[in-house]
């Protein structure tokens, strides 16, 4: 259902009470803007002298670019890891095993349930006392969000494979093919199409999530920005945090623009039999762009078609 | 496992802190985000623009970020004070924060709910005279909510988690933030990690199920 059938094209009254309530709304979304520009103005927040470090190159060269270097590393790094991980563990779930099934399945689920930010502090801590000393940001960064985003990888996959018409697999069967063969051949490469705008919102929740190594300390977007910048530049702290929250908001959005494209993409495509697989945590109905610091959740899992 | 006992009292009531930033959030994220679908699906641009900018950024800024520019950025900078106590002062702030964010989520929750609306409806609701706001409240709403209580139920839970974060809005005593500390005394202790696990799990695991037993019940036929 589209929004527009929620009120009818209007009549001459109608439009002159839409004017009347465009104007109403163009005059509250103004006093709102205006009283958070009055609140800036009156801290001074628009002198040019605070924004001034934003026009240097130099800024740009020592604090926000290798902060986002930091950002993007991690977040690859992750990516990678995450996607392994979730392969691995969304298969062994589908495994007709049950010593790797159910093992697989308690991992994926726990480590859903994990708060991200616990799971960080805990690897932060444990590291050092594995491992002897050294920095372990990263490590603990890059781990947390490896395991979490992982587990909810892994169910993506599960449902990217059950969302393959059970008749092609029957068929499968039906010529010979062995289990390995019917997952290799037939299943998975109809399910990585049906699954890739899943994938593509969770890289985005992956992305965001990065920012929890601001808590830890670890040099990322957040930190180079919004702690180091602001004590060198006094003052300068709420346009550092316009400047790399439109940083952020443009990464993701370039990604989340990814995923719609993709499922609309895998929508009209015919390579494969399987509807595209929602989000874990999304309703079932297409919302493209992954949920927040934790997208999944312990919800029961909705049969995904 | 001593340790655990020992720090028991410290963690729990760090965790009591975790749940009522909980509350608070779920009904603020839950009546502002109603009241941005409202936004986003009415007859008005204007509105329908503000509540998809608004969404957008929201939905696509880290947390971290969101709790620790309302701390630092509107609370001590911009003189935004709720509470004279610090203490109280921050479990505001980081509630407001916490608000603003699931709000986005809330709001996207829902409008896929209005998606699951059959056309007839808004079209019957029109032909029998309705006016916008009492089809959306009396026709469209109540249809939308029976659809995504297991998805409102995952954004509650992640806004549980988020909980967590409180660390970064300067709020140092939620179980994120005593667990730290404990940790900067004992080191890594295993018992402590899984026993605030384990009392998260016992918020989130019943919000799921009964979601997910709601929206069994409360589905709409068709």
């Amino acid at each position: 259902m589209s929004t527009s059938v929620l009120f009818d094209a209007p009549g001459p009254r109608g439009r002159i009470r839409n004017h009347a309530l465009t104007v109403i709304s163009v005059i509250a979304v103004g006093a709102v803007l205006y009283a958070v520009y009055r609140g800036f103005d009156n801290k001074g927040q628009f002198e040019g002298k605070i924004w001034q470090p934003f026009l240097q190159w130099e800024t740009w060269d020592f604090y926000i670019i290798p902060g986002l270097i930091g950002t993007l590393q991690a977040a690859a790094v992750a990516a990678v890891l995450a996607l392994a991980f979730g392969a691995i563990f969304g298969l062994a779930r589908l495994s007709d095993h049950a010593w790797i099934r159910v093992p697989a399945g308690v991992v994926v689920e726990v480590f859903r349930a994990i708060p991200l930010l616990l799971l960080i502090f805990f690897i932060f801590y444990l590291a050092p006392m594995v491992g002897g000393g050294g920095d372990y940001a990263f490590m603990a960064v890059v781990v947390g969000l490896m395991l979490y985003n992982g587990s909810v990888l892994a169910e993506v996959v599960r449902a990217g494979v059950h969302a393959v018409p059970r008749g092609q697999s029957e068929a499968a069967y039906a010529v010979g093919m062995r289990k390995n063969q019917v997952m290799r051949l037939v299943l998975l490469p109809q399910a990585v199409t049906s699954m890739m705008p899943a994938i593509v919102s969770q890289l985005v929740v992956l992305l965001k999530d990065t920012a929890l190594g601001y808590i830890i300390a670890y040099v990322d977007l957040l930190n180079t920005g919004f702690k180091i910048l602001p004590a060198r530049f006094f003052g300068s702290l709420i346009p550092a945090a316009i400047v790399i929250g439109i940083i952020y908001v443009a990464l993701n959005m370039a990604l989340s623009y990814l995923a719609t494209w993709l499922e609309r993409r895998s929508r009209r495509s015919r390579k494969t039999a399987a509807r595209p697989v929602a989000a874990p945590g999304a309703a079932e109905v297409g919302v493209a762009a992954g949920q927040g610091t934790e997208g999944g959740g312990l919800a029961p899992d909705k049969p995904l078609e | 496992m001593d340790e655990l006992i020992k720090y028991a009292p410290d963690l729990g009531l760090g965790f009591l802190e975790n749940v009522k930033l909980s509350i608070v959030a779920a009904v603020a994220s839950l009546i502002l985000g109603t009241i941005l679908l409202a936004m986003r699906v009415s007859p008005t641009p204007v509105l329908r623009a503000a509540g998809t900018f608004y969404v957008n950024v929201v939905r696509n800024t880290p947390l971290t970020l969101v709790l620790a520019f309302s701390a630092l950025g509107l609370s001590d900078q911009l003189g935004l004070v709720f509470s004279e106590t610090p203490l109280t002062n921050s479990f505001w702030i980081v509630a407001m924060g916490l608000s603003v964010y699931t709000a986005a989520f809330v709001c996207e929750a829902l409008r896929a709910g209005v998606n699951t609306v059959p056309m007839g409806q808004a079209e019957a609701a029109r032909a029998i005279g309705l006016t916008f706001m009492q089809s959306l409240t009396m026709i469209i709403l109540p249809q939308a909510f029976r659809a995504v209580v297991a998805p409102l139920g995952s954004v509650m839970i992640a806004m549980i988690k988020n909980t967590t974060v409180a660390t970064a809005g300067g709020f140092l005593a939620d179980a994120a933030a005593v667990m730290k500390i404990t940790f900067d005394q004992t080191g890594a202790s295993i018992p402590i990690f899984l026993g605030i696990v384990v009392a998260f799990m016992v918020l989130t695991m019943p919000i799921g199920f009964f979601t997910g037993w709601l929206s069994r019940r409360l589905a709409v036929v068709r």
